[in-house]
Parts: structure tokens; C-alpha cells; sequence
């Protein structure tokens, strides 16, 4: 009893759910990530699946971006937001239980995700791919989700609710709403469904979900944590907290209808496919700027980025936010798609998206976190964090490099004629002239991938009591 | 008045709106309160600074 009257007394924050998020945010980046480097490798040398069903390229591929956006990019959003809530509402979460109930019902998520797919359990819906009994355990524990963050805004003691929440707010409803329409289906058996939408309006059902989860789940909530760390990191306020406003509104009500883009060409309606390349256009503006106002909240700070490898984790995912969000409507233009679809060109924009942005904002956002959470002055070591962000970057560059070579080679390879109207290259010749990009994008991926290996030991040593951190480097300025 | 009217006064009603939200968000009356709301990530180190004690005491 006493301990509830100090808790009502000094609004304690709930920090033991976020280093629980915190700490499996790593551990699923890293084996989603493996998961990555592994099919990557199927690519370049096919033997790797070794005969092996569940070790297939198409029951592996679903499981490696499950892990990736869902645990590793889910865990990191859930670390923050519950996170950033408290302080900015000045409050504790609502509640401790059902924080926790989030976290462990989201783990049985993942764990369910990680056995079911290497089965070939799937309903077959890219990013949605996990049957009917999980899709009901994501919806109660989202739905318990949603009421842990609204409720801790709810009784906030600021007065003002930070443009962040914003954010992770419309990320939370968003994606509620995505997944629970995208996901209606009737069963037949408990691992077996099917859509209740059929051809083309289930193809667009589907797409509308696809890239809102690109544009709330990967954009929305990840822009909430850049809102909090960039200033944070950089120790002062956001360039235009008006400009973030407009970004805000701008940026929710012209996401949901680019989904079309991703079926030019199809049998969807003409007209259908025009609106989604018009707004994935306009899409640009309310996208850069927010990456300018993240950006711009570095003025007069700039210096920073020379001694704070944290700080440059964060600015250069905005320099890659920037980029990939003007492939994006670049790609959606239909000229340019009948290029760039079906190609390697979409997996490189993806990653630079995945890899630049999501994961590198979020490994920032985790080492602003990891000191703090387990009541360091620092990470154990600077010297690896910044290690970790020159192989993040050198990685992620090798990856999208390698694809764009691959996506416009192919491309072009599939759209060449002979004069007597044949096509000119057979698919498997290119496939076989796809050999180097695959190898490049091994090397790239793997590399990635061990950076985060460095951020797994240098969490285990910052979490160690009996461990003092490094002394921080004079100059860390390595380049 | 047909569907294309609905269609292009539902694009005004947008125009509106969003003008209107710009025009709100740069209000100099509002100035104040977003320079306050811009300063909360800075506005809670004491309660940090408790809950890391707090986390200490209880091992």
C-alpha cells in the first residue's frame, strides 16, 4: 500500500517494459536480420536451402520480414512509445499489468510467426502472412496496446500532448484498423483460411494494407521516435514545431491512398492506378518535410555529429528517409514502374528504406535508451557504436547499390525486343546476369548484420553493474 | 449537380482545410503554446532522475 501511495505521490516512470522492448529489439533484429543475410545467400548459391522445405527461399523470405518489421521494428516501436509517452505526458503508463501483456503477448506473436511460417503455414498475404489464430492474438494484444498509450495520454500531467504521440498514435489506430480488414477471412481448418474479398478488390484490399503498413507502421511511428530522439540526442527542440503540425496532418491523409501504385499495370481500374501515382507524388512534400525539420533541428548543432556517433545514426536515417521517399514516387510514376516493377529495383528501395531508415533511426534511438534504462552514464563503448554506424552505412549502400544494378538490369533485359517482335533474353538469362548484385548484396547484408552483433555486446556490457563504461574517446571522429 | 460537382467541391473542401491548418499552425497566437509543447522532451529530467533512483533502491 505504501508503495502505491509513493507511486501516486511521484509519477515514477514504468521503465522496466521498455528495457524489456529495448533489449528484445536487439535480439530480434539480430535473427531477423540472419534470417536476411541467409536467403540473400539462397540467391547467390541456391544450394544453401539444402533440400530442405523449411529452409526454402518462400517459407524463409516471409519469416525474415515478419522478424524484421514485425520483432525487431515492432519491439523498438513499442520500446519508444511507451517510452516517450511517459515523459512527455509526464506520467506513469496507465497501467504496469497490461503493459506487460503487451510485451508478452507480442513476444507468443513472434514466436508463433517464427514456427508457423518454416512450416508453410501461411494465408499467402505478403506482410500479412500469418493465419487466422495469430491474426486474433495481434489484434487483443494491439488492442491492449492502444489502451495502455491512450490511457497514459489520457491522464497526462503536461499540458500539451508532444507531437510525437501524435505520431505513434495515428501508427497504433492505423495499423488496428489495416490489419483487421486486410485480415478478415473464414477458416476452414485452425491453420487454414481464406479471404473473404476475391480477385482484383482483394488485391487492392491487399496493397491498401501493404504500403499503409509502409506508410504507419514503418513511416508514422518511426517519424514519432525521430520527433523525440533527434531533439534529444541534439539537446534542442525541433526546428518548427509548426511545420511538424502540418507534417502531421499532411502526412496521415495522403498516405492511405498511394497503395495503388503497387498494382500499375494489373487489372485494377485505370483511373485507380492514376490516383495512386498522383498521390504517391504528393506524398514527396509532407515526407521531406519531415526529414527537414528533423534535419534542421541539427542548426547550430551540426558540430555534434563529429564526437556523437548516436547523433549520426539519426541524421543519416533521415538522409535515407529522404532518399528512399523520393524513389518512392519516383518509382510510383507509371513510366517508370514498368521499369522498376517486379525487379530487384523494389527490394533495393525497400531496404533503403528498411536498412537506412527504420533501423538505423531505431539502433539510435536504442543507444540514447540502453544507458538510460539500465542507469548508465553511457554506452559501455563509443568506439563500436561508431564501428556499428560506418558498417550500418557501408551495408545499406552495397545493398541498394547492388539492387538498383540488378533492377534496371533486369528491367531492361525483360523489355528487349528482337526486330521480328521475340523478346531478346530469356528470364533465366537474367537471373544468371543477376549473379554479382546477389553476391554484392550478401556482402552488404552480412556486413549490416554484424554491426549488430557490436550493438549485442556493447548492450551486454552496459547492462553489466560490475562493468565501468570505456573512457569516452577525445575525438571520436574516426572519419 | 451530378457526382462531379460532390467530387470537386469534396477537393475544395480539402484545399480549404488544409489551408485552413496551415493558417492555424503559423497563427502567431499559437505561438507560445508550441514553443511550450516543443520543449517537453527537456521538461521532465527530475522525474527521470527519480525513477533511476527508485530503480536503484529496488535493486
Amino acid at each position: 500500500m505504501s508503495e502505491l501511495n509513493s507511486a501516486l505521490e511521484h509519477p515514477i516512470y514504468n521503465y522496466k517494459v521498455v528495457r524489456q522492448f529495448t533489449v528484445m529489439t536487439v535480439v530480434w533484429g539480430i535473427v531477423g536480420m540472419l534470417v536476411g543475410v541467409l536467403i540473400a545467400a539462397q540467391l547467390a548459391w541456391p544450394a544453401l536451402n539444402f533440400d530442405l522445405p523449411w529452409l526454402s527461399f518462400g517459407r524463409l523470405r516471409p519469416l525474415h520480414t515478419n522478424a524484421v518489421i514485425f520483432a525487431f521494428g515492432g519491439s523498438a516501436l513499442f520500446a519508444s512509445s511507451y517510452y516517450v509517452v511517459q515523459r512527455t505526458c509526464q506520467t506513469r503508463l496507465i497501467s504496469d499489468k497490461l503493459a506487460a501483456v503487451t510485451f508478452w503477448g507480442w513476444q507468443l506473436v513472434i514466436l508463433s510467426a517464427a514456427i508457423t511460417l518454416p512450416l508453410g503455414l501461411t494465408s499467402g498475404k505478403e506482410y500479412a502472412e500469418l493465419e487466422w489464430p495469430i491474426d486474433i492474438l495481434i489484434t487483443v494484444v494491439w488492442v491492449l496496446y492502444a489502451i495502455v498509450f491512450f490511457g497514459t495520454i489520457a491522464k497526462r500531467k503536461a499540458q500539451h500532448i508532444y507531437v510525437a504521440n501524435w505520431f505513434f498514435g495515428a501508427f497504433i489506430i492505423a495499423v488496428a484498423v489495416l490489419h483487421i480488414i486486410n485480415s478478415l477471412v473464414i477458416p476452414v481448418t485452425a491453420s487454414k483460411s481464406y479471404s473473404v474479398y476475391a480477385g482484383t478488390v482483394d488485391a487492392m484490399v491487399q496493397w491498401w494494407y501493404g504500403h499503409n503498413a509502409v506508410g504507419f507502421f514503418l513511416t508514422a511511428g518511426f517519424l514519432g521516435m525521430m520527433y523525440y530522439f533527434v531533439p534529444k540526442q541534439a539537446e534542442r527542440p525541433v526546428y518548427s514545431y509548426r511545420l511538424s503540425i502540418v507534417h502531421f496532418w499532411a502526412l496521415v491523409a495522403v498516405y492511405i491512398w498511394a497503395g495503388p501504385h503497387h498494382l500499375h499495370y494489373t487489372a485494377l481500374p485505370d483511373w485507380a492506378q492514376s490516383l495512386g501515382m498522383v498521390m504517391s507524388l504528393i506524398l514527396l512534400a509532407p515526407s521531406w518535410g519531415g526529414m527537414i525539420n528533423g534535419m534542421m533541428t541539427l542548426s547550430g548543432a551540426w558540430h555534434k555529429l563529429r564526437t556523437d556517433p548516436i547523433l549520426r545514426f539519426l541524421v543519416v536515417s533521415l538522409s535515407f528517409y529522404g532518399m528512399s521517399t523520393f524513389e518512392g514516387p519516383m518509382m510510383s510514376i507509371k513510366t517508370v514502374n514498368s521499369l522498376s516493377h517486379y525487379t530487384d529495383w523494389t527490394i533495393g528501395h525497400v531496404h533503403s528504406g528498411a536498412l537506412g531508415w527504420v533501423a538505423m533511426i531505431s539502433i539510435g534511438a536504442m543507444y540514447h535508451l540502453i544507458p538510460i534504462l539500465f542507469g548508465r552514464e553511457r554506452m559501455y563503448s563509443t568506439s563500436l557504436i561508431n564501428a556499428h554506424f560506418w558498417m550500418s552505412t557501408i551495408g545499406t549502400v552495397l545493398y541498394i547499390t547492388s539492387m538498383w544494378v540488378n533492377g534496371i538490369l533486369q528491367g531492361l533485359m525483360w523489355r528487349a525486343y528482337n526486330q521480328d517482335g521475340t523478346l531478346t533474353y530469356s528470364f533465366v538469362e537474367s537471373v544468371a546476369a543477376s549473379y554479382p548484385g546477389y553476391v554484392v548484396r550478401v556482402f552488404g547484408g552480412a556486413i549490416f548484420f554484424s554491426g549488430m552483433l557490436l550493438m549485442a555486446y556493447n548492450l551486454y556490457m552496459t547492462s553489466r553493474k560490475d562493468i565501468e563504461p570505456q573512457a569516452a574517446p577525445a575525438v571520436a571522429s574516426a572519419a | 449537380m451530378d457526382i462531379n460537382d460532390l467530387r470537386g467541391l469534396s477537393t475544395a473542401f480539402l484545399m480549404a482545410t488544409f489551408f485552413g491548418l496551415c493558417v492555424w499552425a503559423y497563427s502567431s497566437k499559437r505561438k507560445k503554446a508550441f514553443d511550450e509543447a516543443a520543449n517537453l522532451p527537456f521538461a521532465d529530467e527530475t522525474l527521470n532522475q527519480e525513477t533511476l533512483q527508485e530503480e536503484v533502491r529496488n535493486g
